[in-house]
């Protein structure tokens, strides 16, 4: 049986309770990607700037549960002021973590191995696939981020 | 998968099956399997006689005077309400006609009158919401004035409120419209009576009364009949069919295409003499006494902490109780809870304008059935504590 700490580690829990870049840039010249989880009626917008290939400022505007919440504060820690190919890098390692493999639920055994290092704080979301339903939760910001860096490409 | 009992409150969304609605089933499938209103075979004679009676007995629990001639079969309360809209709805409302809905209502009684203005440009009026979440009847009768039909819920599946479905009939009528009735939540916790209301139309689904998913019902004043069109088309709703065209079977088969859902009809039929055997009065006065003492135990353990968005008196009000547990998302009191084994529902439980009425994203939602008790309101309680003391 999954543990709940598994889910709600401290870490998570902090960035719900006191959330990273939050808030609204000013659009043009920020660009905003909205996206919508419709089953649990999450709402979340994402505000990018972009500047010389690099993503300058991220702000995250919205509403949802302490999973999504984290996840996109989680997410603004982790790429803001990076290069856009270390933000496109760093998403798909995180997509990669939420990918379930149904073997790998019950041992710790990967069948392939994320780099977990390279996630830093990032990697304290790893627990959510253990409850797939709240997967949608965890990806609802990154998903939007995607939506929004392709817009702009 | 759990290891833990489950303690099932979620019920609104869809009641547990009892044992006999199952082998009621089973027995058709294993025994008398055969088409409906086809064959001449003793088995097909026997499904036939079986899908009928199933009508017969479901019509007479909601208390329709011609049960045989005024039971539609549908796949639920989403498409009778689509069957509504889409044969009763064009044939009958042109561009400048009306029809009043409510704030409360689920999706499935919202969707098909927006695909219906979409179509053909009616136009649609709301019922408000008060803040202590009844209906706003204060100008009922200028948002009558002039429409054609009524559409409401007996029950909302969020608020738990309780609608004066007899009082809003006679307005409805009185205002020369018909009403029509979401009995999706009501229908199985409560005695229903669609002659003694004088409504012109029930929706209702099998699944949310103990019976199985797949089917539900159109009630349909008869005398209204003769001014609805087919609404699906193929096999069994014809009289005749050639190269040039059909004719429309008479009477409700019309309604009907396409080989119906036989085993469920058997099940729903089980479900309703189930529910009939209880007693729905019983079921009511039991319901009632349990919600009372949840909501006076979320008043008394939280009284900061948790505030429940519906009634909080007993009057008119039903077996569901939304709640908004302050600093704590509804998904997330939900996957505590579901550490306890208990089930709940979080979500805008497709009532999405009623959310924003309150401004809410999603509630968290228990909901009675015949067979919960105080020790579920017991095994919430504790594990609403831990989701309080999770989230500090």
């Amino acid at each position: 049986m999954s543990n709940l700490e598994d889910l709600y580690r401290e870490i998570i829990l902090d960035h719900y309770r006191n959330p990273r870049n939050r808030g609204e840039l000013v659009t043009p010249p920020a660009h905003k990607a909205e996206g919508f989880n419709p089953l649990c009626g999450d709402e979340i917008t994402v505000y990018l700037q972009v500047e010389n290939d690099t993503l300058v400022d991220i702000k995250i505007a919205g509403h949802g549960c302490s999973i999504s919440q984290s996840s996109a504060s989680l997410m603004t820690a982790a790429v803001k002021g990076k290069s856009l190919e270390t933000v496109r890098g760093t998403i798909d390692t995180f997509k990669q973590l939420m990918t379930v493999h149904e073997s790998s639920l019950d041992t710790e055994v990967d069948p392939e191995p994320v780099n977990l290092r390279a996630l830093g704080e990032l990697a304290a979301l790893q627990g959510v696939v253990k409850f797939p339903v709240r997967i949608k939760c965890a990806t609802l910001a990154w998903n939007t981020l995607t939506q929004g860096l392709s817009d702009l490409a | 998968m759990h290891e833990r009992p489950i303690v099932y409150l979620d019920t609104a969304a869809t009641a547990l099956t009892p044992r006999i609605v199952i082998e009621s089933m089973q027995r058709y499938y294993e025994t008398y399997h055969s088409n409906v209103h086809r064959a001449v075979y003793v088995t097909a004679a026997e499904a036939t006689e079986a899908y009928e009676a199933a009508r017969l007995a479901i019509g007479r629990f909601i208390g329709a005077p011609h049960p045989a001639d005024e039971l539609i079969f549908t796949h639920g309360t989403t498409e009778s309400f689509n069957l509504l809209a889409k044969s009763w709805g064009r044939a009958n409302l042109t561009s400048s006609d009306v029809v009043v809905l409510t704030e409360m209502e689920h999706h499935a009684n919202l969707v098909p009158w927006f695909q219906l203005r979409d179509e053909i440009g009616i136009e649609i009026r709301f019922i408000k919401v008060t803040d202590d979440f009844r209906l706003d009847l204060s100008n009922l009768d200028e948002l009558l004035r002039g429409a054609k039909l009524l559409s409401v819920t007996g029950m909302s599946n969020v608020l738990g409120t309780i609608n004066p479905i007899a009082e809003l009939a006679a307005a409805a009528h009185a205002a020369g419209a018909l009403i029509a009735v979401d009995g999706a939540q009501s229908v199985a916790h409560g005695v229903t009576n669609v002659a003694g209301l004088d409504i012109d139309f029930l929706a209702f689904g099998a699944h949310k009364m103990m019976g199985p998913t797949g089917i539900g019902a159109l009630w349909v004043r008869r005398s209204i009949l003769d001014s609805m069109p087919p609404f699906l088309g193929g096999g069994g709703m014809i009289a005749d069919v050639s190269l040039n065209g059909f004719s429309a079977a008479d009477g409700i088969a019309k309604y009907e295409a396409g080989t119906p859902p036989i085993a469920e009809a058997i099940g729903f039929h089980t479900a309703v003499h189930y529910l009939e055997s209880l007693g729905m009065e019983d079921i009511a006065a039991y319901e009632h006494e349990l919600t009372a003492s949840l909501l006076n135990q979320l008043a008394t353990q939280f009284p900061e902490r948790i505030r429940v968005i519906g009634p909080t008196t007993m009057e008119m009000r039903g077996g569901v109780v939304s709640f908004d547990v302050e600093g704590v998302h509804p998904h997330d009191v939900a996957q505590v809870l579901d550490q306890f084994g208990v089930c709940v529902r979080p979500g805008h439980h497709c009532a999405k304008p009623l959310m924003k009425r309150f401004s809410l994203a999603a509630t968290a939602r228990a909901s009675f059935g015949p067979y919960s008790n105080e020790s579920d309101i017991e095994m919430l309680m504790t594990a609403l504590d831990d989701a309080v003391r999770l989230f500090g």
